[in-house]
């Protein structure tokens, strides 16, 4: 080393200095964010341009210029088109909202047994929220008022007919009420019937295999409207002479099979995850079928896809939409069937409910699709490197 | 858990609704206190529900006439709303008793949907109805050729139509939904312009409009249209219940008894008027039918006879104010003609 | 323990059959087939009867009998006297038409949307963050409703018909476009194209040939544009411009003329097209994500540029990670396109549903419904998992 010549050699440390302007503070945010490169300016700029039109006529709609509360059409309507707004107006109208909000919630559910649906709400979330919360301990009694009570006493609450509550018919039931109704018996009984189906196509016995196999597949391959219109138009033709199912219960039969089929697929997913050697280790132990899988695989697998379990859940709350087809009034079949009411009737009125809905819809599965995907983080530790 | 849930299910499922339906109609009914009673989604006058819930309509009160003469109770209905695809199905499997949905009579109803209409209520026609501000030069149906025409799925409207408009030679663009409330929404939005339904739709429609003097219905009938009850093939005893029941409605409006003379009538000495009401000694009107030999008096008294019905509803007395017309009494020149109750 | 042991090992067929697990599965297998077969015994028996009492006719029968109704929109010759099956044919063409317009918007807008999210530019990631959680949470049908209300809402009369650009024109009856009308000669035209397209499939194969053997690159996209398009307008010209323009027009109620897009059609499309772009965006998100950044990075030592890298290196092997769940939402737009019934577009459902009121044949046409969608669905699967195989990783 010391055989080279160094002409000059710094001899003092150089003083820190401060960053350039440009790569510092809101400027450097500026620039590395939305200026890197010419391409990433036009992009910025048209971006800018795009919230710049949209998010102050968005709430002017939506707040500024809104209808919130008033009697009738004329709230919403302009003086041309017969009510009390100045020509030109465009505002929300969140009036026809307000005013039918009890029918989105109950439907045409009698005014005075509402408090039963209230009741079942309110056990719903009392036994829900805690199970979701994973430090909240008796998760497995939980589990089982939750699944197992709990819809008895839903039933009986909403239903009526016993304990002296008088009776309320289904085809009285709707809006969210439906919606919520619809969701939860098709989920908890997707579930159970999926895992079901999901050992089947993964048994090794031919014939049971090949039951579920058509079975998912071909319940996979047919949109839901003919599930649902099989369910409601043929299935008083499979049953004997003068069955009747009720109309409720066809939907909810419909919807359970479509969403069982899905079920198995997401399930079957998380068995072949599970290593042979898990199988494997469960048979040495001298468990039988049903012990391995029930003390040893589901649990591991089932842990492994509740992201795609919610997600399943995501798409059936949104799929339960579609039984106003055959005839049940869910949140947003309410809210367009109120449309048509006179008193109502006015340009706003449709945008202004389905906005509603939509609202309402995604705010149920945005909530659960941040659920799956916290639930995601906190499994996934350990699993993977 | 499992089987605990598919038990709950299955209980649910018995308790819900799974109910067997036997051959004798008026035995259930009785049995479970109520006539179930299929009716339109929501049709002004016809079936619709009122703010409080309570259903009210034409077709409605129809369903009261047959729980009174049942019952002596008009309120002993349950509604079931059916749209223009199920109301067959929901018949058939015996989810409903008794279908008062304006539903056309023809011949192949009659004889592959396994359903019996039990008479004609209303003797209806399809129409057209176009928004007159818009479309101001337009006063008949044969100046519709290129028009979107709004009609609804599944129904004798659409083959109508179709016909109407090949038979003259013009041409159309339909515009089909298969709901009542999607066809009506995208008339009023202006998606097409005309909407074709049965003249007495037409009237309830507008009625539903945000501007109703807009609208107006074209002079042209292009169809019969018989509007009636139907009931399930093979129970001919519930077959006859309903058929009675209009008859009776219109027999009363025939001798003039009305809700509100009901209790003078019961004092007339008209032999007829006596029969008809079950006043004579010996009576046995209601007998052959699994009656109570009063059972036209609670029709009247709950219900009215058919004119007041027709009023009340659809009539001179209801914003509809559709005219008689063919629906007049015989003797007065219309179609309505009871066959004699003796 | 021991003795008891050797004892087995030198019995092993002491086992019971009631505990051997070959004979268990066949008696469970028969058990289960027996009842299976059973209950649709049971199903088949009680559906004759019902159909019997009620009177309803059965089997095929009823396709070559007349429809008798009218349909909006039909790409093949249709009246109403036309027969139920013709009726159905145009069903699934219309079915196909929404899938296939819609798969290919769904598949630009969504990887745009995609790559959008994973852009260094901020608003750019937000916006589209935005809109994947926007549409995402909501119900296709709520989508499909917004557009169909929104689109009439806004757009005017026919009378008011607000003009494009290019002769187009646009009302609440729809999206009229002129239409160009071929006349004698015009064949050439298309013919060019073809010629274009078996001569530009000729040069990617030679290119990629060459630059195999000489490691020189062609300018293949340039010259295939020039190709695809040069040589119908020299095949245009030549012939003497062959081909009129029809401009819509207003005559009696509505715009005539042109090429006309129906806003049910319109509003289907657009929403199941932006609901799905959604999902795809995910995925892409998901696949270009998943490739490791090793691999970009090895790929920028090479020398290799930017755009090459993500050409050649990364697009590749996020494919292999985008395909399976991109066929699934493709199948997932075929089917909810039978929302079309909500806004009445003619589609398979909407016309089955019809045929269905009119015949009462119900089974008959649900089995149709099942039959052709589970072959639409099978075809795209067919489809997707030959190009998958294709993309697969080839191992040497």
């Amino acid at each position: 080393m010391q055989e080279h010549d160094l002409s000059y050699v710094r001899m003092e440390m150089v003083n820190a200095q401060n960053a350039p302007e440009r790569e510092k503070g809101v400027t450097r945010w500026l620039r590395k964010n939305l200026f890197a490169t010419p391409m990433d300016g036009v992009l910025t700029l048209i971006g800018l341009l795009i919230v710049a039109y949209a998010l102050p006529n968005i709430i002017r709609w939506a707040f500024i210029d809104a209808a919130w509360v008033g009697p009738d059409r004329s709230v919403c309507s302009t003086q041309s088109q017969g009510g009390i707004q100045p020509d030109g107006w465009s505002g929300a109208c969140w009036a026809f909202v307000n005013a039918k909000f009890s029918q989105f919630m109950y439907g045409r559910y009698p005014v005075f047994e509402r408090w039963r649906v209230n009741l079942t709400a309110v056990m719903f979330v009392a036994l829900l929220v805690p199970l979701l919360i994973p430090r909240v301990p008796f998760k497995a009694i939980n589990a089982i008022v939750f699944f197992g009570v709990f819809p008895v006493v839903a039933y009986f609450l909403l239903v009526g007919g016993s304990f002296g509550l008088s009776t309320v018919q289904t085809s009285l039931w709707g809006g969210l009420l439906v919606t919520m109704v619809l969701s939860f018996v098709a989920i908890s009984v997707s579930l159970p019937f999926g895992i079901l189906l999901a050992l089947g196509r993964r048994s090794k016995l031919p014939v049971i295999k090949m039951i579920c196999v058509v079975f998912i597949e071909t319940i996979r391959g047919v949109p839901l409207i003919s599930v649902l219109f099989m369910a409601s138009v043929m299935l008083p033709l499979f049953m004997p002479a003068g069955t009747t199912f009720d109309r409720f219960l066809r939907a909810v039969i419909g919807l359970s099979i479509f969403a069982s089929a899905y079920m198995a697929e997401v399930v079957r997913g998380g068995l072949q995850a599970i290593p042979k050697g898990q199988y494997e280790g469960a048979s040495s132990l001298g468990l039988g079928y049903w012990q391995s899988m029930g003390l040893i695989v589901l649990p591991q697998a089932l842990k492994l896809v509740i992201p795609g379990i919610v997600n399943t859940f995501i798409g059936l709350f949104k799929d339960t939409s579609l039984v106003y087809i055959v005839g049940m009034f869910d949140l947003l079949a309410i809210v367009r069937q109120n449309f048509s009411d006179s008193n109502w009737a006015s340009p706003q009125t449709p945008k202004s409910g389905l906005i509603f809905a939509g609202l309402v819809f995604w705010a149920f599965c945005f909530a659960m699709s941040r659920y799956s995907i916290y639930m995601e983080r906190r499994l996934d530790t350990g699993h993977k490197n | 858990m499992k089987k605990f849930m598919v038990g709950i299910l299955g209980g649910a499922a018995l308790s819900l609704g799974a109910t067997a339906a036997s051959a004798a109609t008026l035995d259930d009914v009785k049995a479970k206190g109520f006539v179930q009673c299929g009716v339109h989604t929501g049709l002004a006058g016809f079936a619709a529900p009122d703010d409080a819930g309570d259903w009210t309509g034409f077709d409605v009160d129809m369903c009261r006439a047959v729980a009174a003469a049942v019952f002596g109770d008009a309120d002993a209905v349950q509604y079931t709303p059916t749209n223009a695809t199920e109301r067959f199905t929901a018949l058939q499997s015996g989810e409903i008793d008794l279908l008062a949905r304006n539903t056309t009579w023809t011949l192949t109803r009659d004889t592959t949907l396994g359903l019996t209409f039990a008479g004609v209520n209303y003797y209806d026609g399809q129409g057209f109805m176009i928004n007159q501000t818009k479309l101001p030069d337009i006063n008949s149906a044969m100046q519709l050729s290129g028009a979107a025409i709004c009609v609804q799925s599944g129904t004798t409207t659409e083959l109508n139509l179709a016909d109407y408009f090949a038979a003259n030679n013009m041409e159309y663009n339909p515009v089909v939904f298969q709901g009542f409330d999607e066809t009506n929404a995208a008339y009023e939005a202006g998606r097409c312009d005309a909407y074709t339904t049965d003249a007495s739709g037409l009237y309830a429609l507008r009625l539903t409009l945000a501007n109703p003097d807009e609208h107006v219905v074209l002079p042209e009938i292009i169809s019969k249209e018989p509007l009636g009850p139907a009931v399930r093939q093979g129970d001919d005893q519930w077959f006859n219940i309903v058929k009675w029941t209009l008859y009776a409605m219109i027999q009363a409006e025939e001798l003039g008894i009305t809700s509100e003379n009901l209790e003078e009538m019961m004092t007339s000495e008209s032999p007829e008027i006596r029969r008809v009401l079950g006043l004579e000694d010996e009576s046995t009107i209601g007998q052959g039918l699994g009656l109570e030999n009063d059972w036209v008096q609670a029709i009247v008294r709950e219900v009215g006879n058919y004119g007041e019905v027709f009023d009340r509803n659809i009539g001179s007395g209801s914003p509809l104010a559709i005219a008689r017309g063919l629906n007049a009494l015989w003797t007065d020149g219309g179609l309505q003609y009871a066959m004699p109750i003796r | 323990m021991a003795s008891q042991m050797s004892v087995r090992a030198e019995e092993p067929a002491q086992v019971s059959w009631v505990n051997d697990p070959k004979t268990r599965g066949i008696v469970v297998q028969v058990v289960v087939a027996v009842a299976l077969i059973g209950f649709i015994y049971w199903i088949i028996g009680n559906t004759a009867e019902n159909l019997r009492r009620a009177n309803i006719a059965s089997g095929f029968g009823f396709l070559s009998g007349r429809a008798g109704f009218d349909l909006s929109q039909s790409m093949i010759p249709y009246s109403s006297n036309s027969t139920f099956l013709r009726a159905i044919t145009v069903g699934l063409l219309n079915t196909m038409l929404v899938a296939i317009t819609g798969i290919i918007t769904a598949t630009i807008v969504g990887f745009l949307i995609g790559l959008g999210r994973l852009s260094r530019n901020w608003l750019i990631g937000r916006i589209c963050t935005v809109y994947v959680e926007v549409f995402r949470n909501i119900p296709p049908l709520l989508v499909i409703f917004f557009w169909y209300v929104g689109v009439l809402a806004v757009l005017p009369g026919p009378r008011q018909s607000v003009d494009l650009p290019f002769g187009g024109m646009i009302n609440n009856r729809g999206f009229y476009m002129p239409r160009i009308i071929a006349e004698p000669g015009f064949w050439l035209v298309p013919a060019a194209f073809a010629l274009a397209v078996v001569a530009l499939i000729g040069i990617v194969v030679w290119a990629r040939r060459r630059q195999m053997a000489t490691g020189q690159t062609f300018p293949t996209v340039r010259v295939g544009l020039a190709l695809l398009i040069g040589l119908p307008v020299i095949a245009f010209l030549i012939t003497g411009s062959p081909a009129t323009i029809e401009y819509p027009e207003m005559a009696g109620f509505s715009l005539q003329g042109g090429w006309v897009v129906r806003p049910e059609f319109l509003s289907l499309y657009l929403a199941l097209s932006l609901y799905t772009a959604s999902f795809i965006a995910e995925i892409a998100r998901a696949g270009v994500l998943g490739v490791a950044k090793g691999q970009s990075e090895a790929s920028y030592s090479l020398g290799i540029s930017p755009r090459r890298t993500l050409r050649l290196v990364v697009v590749p092997q996020a494919l292999r990670i985008i395909i399976p769940p991109l066929t699934s939402q493709y199948l997932n737009l075929t089917k909810n396109s039978s929302l079309a019934i909500a806004v009445g577009y003619a589609d398979l459902v909407a016309i089955g549903q019809t045929t269905m009121n009119q015949t009462g044949q119900a089974i008959e046409v649900v089995a149709i419904w099942i039959v052709v969608y589970l072959g639409l669905s099978l075809l795209t699967s067919a489809f997707m998992n030959w190009y998958n195989a294709k993309m697969a990783l080839v191992e040497r």
